[in-house]
């Protein structure tokens, strides 16, 4: 459903990756590794469509991803290293603004599962400010499970997380395969997901 | 926080900012005094002489309006830049023409229509007519969507970007100019016991114009900015 045909990355008058090519078919996902500074991120920005590819395309279902525009934007969703949740709502009103503006309205109900989900429950009326860094991960979490997207574009999403976070991560990530759909997910850290689904990128390579 | 489920990805996008700057209300109040302040100061540094009060009364009301507004532009996208809240409106299937003229819209309504609400009671220290009085909330309305407008393209362009502020202003004053001709020569017929009608169209045209091309430009500028 995904495609990466000759994919290319140059940063200022570096070659990231040149000629990457792969697939992700429903219920499948890429681990991407590669060390710091290898281009992961700058890889997972260009299958967003946050940036262009200096040469390649991105194909979904089959068509250049920059010409499909909002059309692939509902598809997807992407957490960065950033979690983008704003410090200044509660977790509720993060996921439920954060699905409105996305044309994906939420019910209090469904902010609340999806808080529950994560273990945010107690916190779910706070201010986000007041949460640690583990805890904003966990809420970028929730946001992707309330999200109706088939691919997932994670940057080193265990990253700040605990044991308890981490597996809730796998299970998400694997409920999420189970339906269907697709994960791109780029992590320095074992993450312990079927290795039947996986196919690997290696960017050092 | 209630809201109907009916809203539209772009009311959402509005309504969002107006409940941000809901809770950072201290930056909207700094801007609104600092409007206040930099008014008060000409009668004060001027003296009480009214004809010639009434004279400058124009020009006043409207560089301050001007520097007011560039205040509140490096808020515009900068915050939502930093936590990263930018990147994901970008990546909503709704098209950046309308996430630029969404944000827009919020900072307008957050930090220019305080200032259009005070601006008649400072015209009050300059020992201005009714009239006149009316024409400045007018020209304010008319002008001040411009000001945003414009300032968004400004906003956009330098985001992350060090001395951004610097930068800001240096790039979108030149560009207020017409406004602020445009504005002042208004209130300025108006305390002249002209009729202020041709600047009011004048703004009107200019306010039409921006509407259509500047948030278009500022959503190329966003693009560009979280490439």
């Amino acid at each position: 459903m995904l495609e990466a045909v000759n994919l290319g990355c140059v940063r200022g008058d570096r070659r990231l990756f040149r000629g990457l090519n792969f697939a992700i078919r429903p219920g499948e996902f890429i681990e991407l590794r590669g060390p710091n500074g290898g281009g992961k991120t700058s890889l997972l920005r260009i299958i967003s469509g946050l940036a262009p590819p200096a040469e390649g395309e991105v194909r979904w279902r089959g068509q250049n991803i920059r010409k499909l525009g909002e059309e692939y934007a509902s598809e997807i969703a992407y957490v960065a290293h950033q979690n983008g949740v704003k410090d200044e709502l509660s977790p509720t009103e993060n996921l439920l603004i954060a699905g409105g503006v996305s044309g994906n309205a939420l019910s209090r109900e469904q902010a609340r599962q999806a808080l529950a989900a994560v273990g945010l429950q107690r916190q779910r009326d706070l201010t986000t400010r007041l949460l640690s860094a583990g805890q904003r991960r966990r809420l970028a979490l929730a946001r992707l499970r309330a999200s109706r997207a088939k691919l997932w574009i994670l940057d080193e999403v265990l990253s700040s997380l605990d044991d308890a976070g981490m597996n809730l991560a796998r299970d998400l990530i694997s409920a999420h395969l189970i339906s269907e759909g697709m994960a791109i997910i780029a992590t320095h850290q074992e993450l312990g997901l079927p290795a039947g689904l996986m196919s690997r990128i290696d960017l050092a390579t | 926080m209630t809201s109907p489920p009916n809203f539209s990805m772009f009311r959402w996008l509005v309504w969002r900012d107006l409940i941000l700057a809901w809770r950072r209300r201290t930056d909207v109040l700094a801007t609104l005094f600092f409007f206040v302040i930099v008014v008060s100061l000409f009668p004060l540094g001027i003296g009480p002489e009214p004809q010639l009060l009434r004279t400058v009364a124009p020009g006043v009301v409207w560089v301050a309006a001007l520097l007011a507004s560039m205040l509140s532009l490096g808020r515009m996208f900068g915050n939502d830049y930093s936590d990263g809240t930018l990147e994901q409106l970008l990546l909503t299937p709704q098209p950046t023409y309308l996430i630029a003229l969404g944000k827009t819209i919020g900072q307008w309504l957050v930090s220019e229509v305080p200032l259009i609400i005070i601006a008649p009671l400072l015209g009050v220290q300059f020992g201005l007519s009714e009239r006149t009085l009316v024409v400045i909330a007018l020209s304010l309305l008319l002008g001040t969507p411009v000001l945003s407008l414009i300032g968004a393209i400004g906003a956009a362009l330098t985001l992350g970007l060090r001395a951004a502020n610097v930068l800001v202003a240096l790039l979108v004053l030149p560009l207020y100019v017409p406004v602020l001709i445009f504005g002042a020569g208004a209130v300025e017929a108006s305390v002249n016991g002209m009729t202020p009608q041709p600047f009011i169209f004048l703004l009107a045209a200019t306010l039409v114009l921006s509407l259509v091309f500047a948030p278009w430009a500022t959503a190329a500028a966003l693009r560009i900015s979280v490439e």
